[in-house]
C-alpha cells in the first residue's frame, strides 16, 4: 500500500500535468479566436493574413475534392523513400569509413564542407541533373539526411569502448567479426536515435524540393498558394504540414522506443 | 611442476611519437613455469600493461622472442581491468563470445560454460543482463568469458583495480580459487603490492620507464592457503616491505 504522503505525492504529479495539458490547449485555443475575431472585426486583412474559418473552409474543400490525401501521400511517399535511403546509405558509408581509417581522412574535410553548405543552394543543379520530377526532390532530401547519418554514425562507431575491442583481439578476432559483434551493436542506439533527426532532416528536404519543382505535394500546396496569392492555402499547408511531419516523428519515436527496448 | 611453459627472452619495446622515441621496454627475460602465478609489479606508467599487450598478441614487440616450449599449450586468455561484458548480451552469451569468435562453439564447449557459471555461483544469472550483476560477479563472469576458450595462460591486466576495495578483496579470492582449480598459469599486472604477496608465487618487481627486470621474488609463506588467509601469515609484511622498497615510485 502507498503511505499518505506518498499519494499526495503522485496527485501533486498528476494535477502538474494536467495544468500543463490544460494551459496548452488554452492557448491554442485563445490564439485561434483571437486571430478569428480581429478578422471578423476587420482589423486584420484577410486576403494576407487569412483567419481560421476560412483556413477550415480551405482545408474542408480540399478534402472534398480528394486531391488533399493525394498531396499528403506525395510528401509522406517521398519522406519516407529519401529517410530509408538516407538511413541505409549513411550507415553504410559510415561503415566503409570506419573500416578504412585512410579513407575517413580524406573524406573528412568533404562531408565538412558539405556538411555545413546549405543544401538548397544544390537544387538549380540538381533539377538540371535530374529533371524536374520526383527525383530531384528525392535527391535533394537524401543529400540532407545522408551527410547526418554519415557523421553522427561515424561518430558512435569511433567512440566505441577500445577494451571491447581489445577484448575480441585477444580472441583474434577478424575486423568484421569486430564490426559484427562489438562496433555494430554498441552503435545500434545511435543509429536508432539517429532516425529521429533523419525523418525531420528528410522531410526538410521533401519540402524544400517541392518548393522547387513540384506539382503535388504539401509543399506544391503552400508554393502554389503563394504564387496565386491565395493566403487561405499557404496557412492551410502550413497547418497539414505541421499535423503530418508531426505523426511522423512520433511514428519514429515509437519505432526507436520498440527497438531500443527489445534491444 | 617446473616445466617452462612460457619463456620471455629479450623482449624491447620502442614507440614512435611525432616527438620521437621512447623505449618502453627494455630488455625483459623471464621464464614461466607451467602451473604458476606470477605478479608483475612496477611503477605507474612502467610499461607493465605494454608488456602484457605484448604477450597477448595486441601490440606487436621491436624486437626479442617469446615461446612456447610446448606447443600444445600456448593458448592465451586475457582478462582486462574493465570487465567489458557487452550490455546487449545475455551472460551466457558473453561468456560464448570467445567461443563464437573462434568458430569453435560446440554444444560440449556451451555446456562446459554452462557448468562454470554454475559452479562459481552465477546459476541464476546464466540468462540475465551484465546491468543486473553486481562488480564482483561481473569479474567473474569476464573470467569464466575467459576460460571458456580453454586457454593455457591466463593474462590478467589489473584485473580487480576497478573494484572497490571489499569486493575486490572477495573477488581476488574467487578468481585465485578458480584458477588454481582449474589448474591455469597466470600472469597478474597488478599495482598493489598486497594483492601480489596474497596471490602470486613469484613477484616481478620492474623498473620505471624503461622498465626492466629489477628484482625477482620467491614468496614463500606459511600455512600458504587462499589470498586473504594469506594477508595474515606472517611473512607478508616483510615481502610488503622489501617490495615497497623495491618500487622506486619516484620513478
Amino acid at each position: 500500500m502507498d503511505s499518505l504522503d506518498y499519494k499526495k505525492y503522485k496527485k501533486k504529479l498528476l494535477i502538474n500535468k494536467i495544468l500543463v495539458i490544460f494551459t496548452q490547449i488554452t492557448l491554442l485555443i485563445l490564439l485561434l479566436i483571437i486571430w478569428q475575431l480581429l478578422a471578423n472585426f476587420e482589423l486584420i486583412n484577410t486576403f494576407i493574413s487569412s483567419s481560421p474559418k476560412k483556413v477550415i473552409e480551405t482545408i474542408i474543400s480540399l478534402h472534398e475534392q480528394q486531391n488533399l490525401y493525394h498531396h499528403i501521400w506525395i510528401t509522406v511517399y517521398e519522406t519516407v523513400i529519401s529517410f530509408g535511403i538516407g538511413t541505409i546509405l549513411g550507415t553504410f558509408i559510415a561503415i566503409l569509413l570506419w573500416w578504412n581509417n585512410f579513407l575517413y581522412k580524406v573524406f573528412d574535410p568533404y562531408l565538412t564542407i558539405i556538411n555545413s553548405l546549405p543544401k538548397v543552394a544544390l537544387g538549380p543543379i540538381i533539377i538540371i541533373w535530374a529533371g524536374a520530377n520526383i527525383n530531384s526532390i528525392i535527391i535533394m532530401a537524401l543529400l540532407i539526411s545522408v551527410i547526418v547519418t554519415i557523421i553522427t554514425v561515424y561518430n558512435g562507431f569511433v567512440s566505441t569502448d577500445q577494451n571491447k575491442i581489445n577484448l575480441l583481439k585477444s580472441f583474434k578476432a577478424t575486423k568484421f567479426q569486430i564490426l559484427r559483434y562489438v562496433i555494430l551493436p554498441s552503435s545500434y542506439s545511435t543509429i536508432i536515435s539517429s532516425l529521429k533527426i533523419n525523418i525531420s532532416m528528410s522531410l526538410i528536404g521533401v519540402i524544400m524540393g517541392e518548393f522547387l519543382v513540384s506539382k503535388e505535394g504539401i509543399g506544391y500546396l503552400i508554393m502554389y498558394g503563394s504564387q496565386v496569392f491565395n493566403l487561405n492555402l499557404v496557412i492551410a499547408g502550413i497547418i497539414i504540414l505541421m499535423v503530418v511531419s508531426y505523426l511522423m516523428y512520433l511514428i519514429v519515436v515509437y519505432i526507436e522506443k520498440k527497438l531500443i527496448k527489445e534491444n | 611442476m617446473n616445466n617452462t611453459i612460457l619463456s620471455i627472452k629479450d623482449i624491447k619495446k620502442k614507440y614512435f611519437t611525432k616527438s620521437g622515441e621512447i623505449t618502453a621496454i627494455d630488455n625483459i627475460s623471464l621464464d614461466i613455469n607451467e602451473g604458476e602465478f606470477i605478479a608483475i609489479v612496477g611503477p605507474s606508467g612502467c610499461g607493465k600493461s605494454t608488456l602484457l599487450s605484448i604477450l597477448s598478441g595486441l601490440i606487436d614487440k621491436s624486437s626479442g622472442e617469446i615461446i612456447y616450449p610446448n606447443q600444445k599449450k600456448k593458448k592465451l586468455g586475457y582478462m582486462l581491468q574493465q570487465d567489458c561484458l557487452f550490455p546487449w548480451l545475455n551472460i551466457l552469451d558473453n561468456c560464448l563470445i570467445g567461443l563464437k569468435i573462434e568458430k569453435n562453439l560446440t554444444k560440449e564447449k556451451k555446456e562446459r560454460v554452462i557448468k562454470l557459471l554454475e559452479l562459481y555461483g552465477l546459476k541464476d544469472f546464466i540468462y540475465k543482463y551484465p546491468k543486473s550483476l553486481s562488480g564482483g560477479m561481473r569479474q567473474r563472469v569476464a573470467l569464466i568469458r575467459t576460460l571458456a576458450t580453454e586457454p593455457d595462460i591466463l593474462l590478467l591486466d589489473e584485473a580487480f583495480s576497478a573494484l572497490d576495495y571489499q569486493s575486490r578483496l572477495a573477488v581476488s579470492d574467487d578468481v585465485y580459487k578458480i584458477i588454481k582449480k582449474e589448474k591455469k598459469t597466470a600472469i597478474m599486472i597488478t599495482h598493489d603490492i598486497a594483492e601480489a604477496i596474497s596471490m602470486a608465487n613469484r613477484i616481478v618487481v620492474l623498473s620505471g620507464r624503461p622498465c626492466k627486470v629489477k628484482k625477482i621474488f620467491d614468496v614463500n609463506l606459511t600455512n600458504a592457503s587462499t589470498p586473504i588467509e594469506n594477508r595474515k601469515c606472517k611473512e607478508f609484511p616483510i615481502y610488503y616491505d622489501q617490495i615497497w622498497k623495491e618500487i622506486d615510485y619516484r620513478g
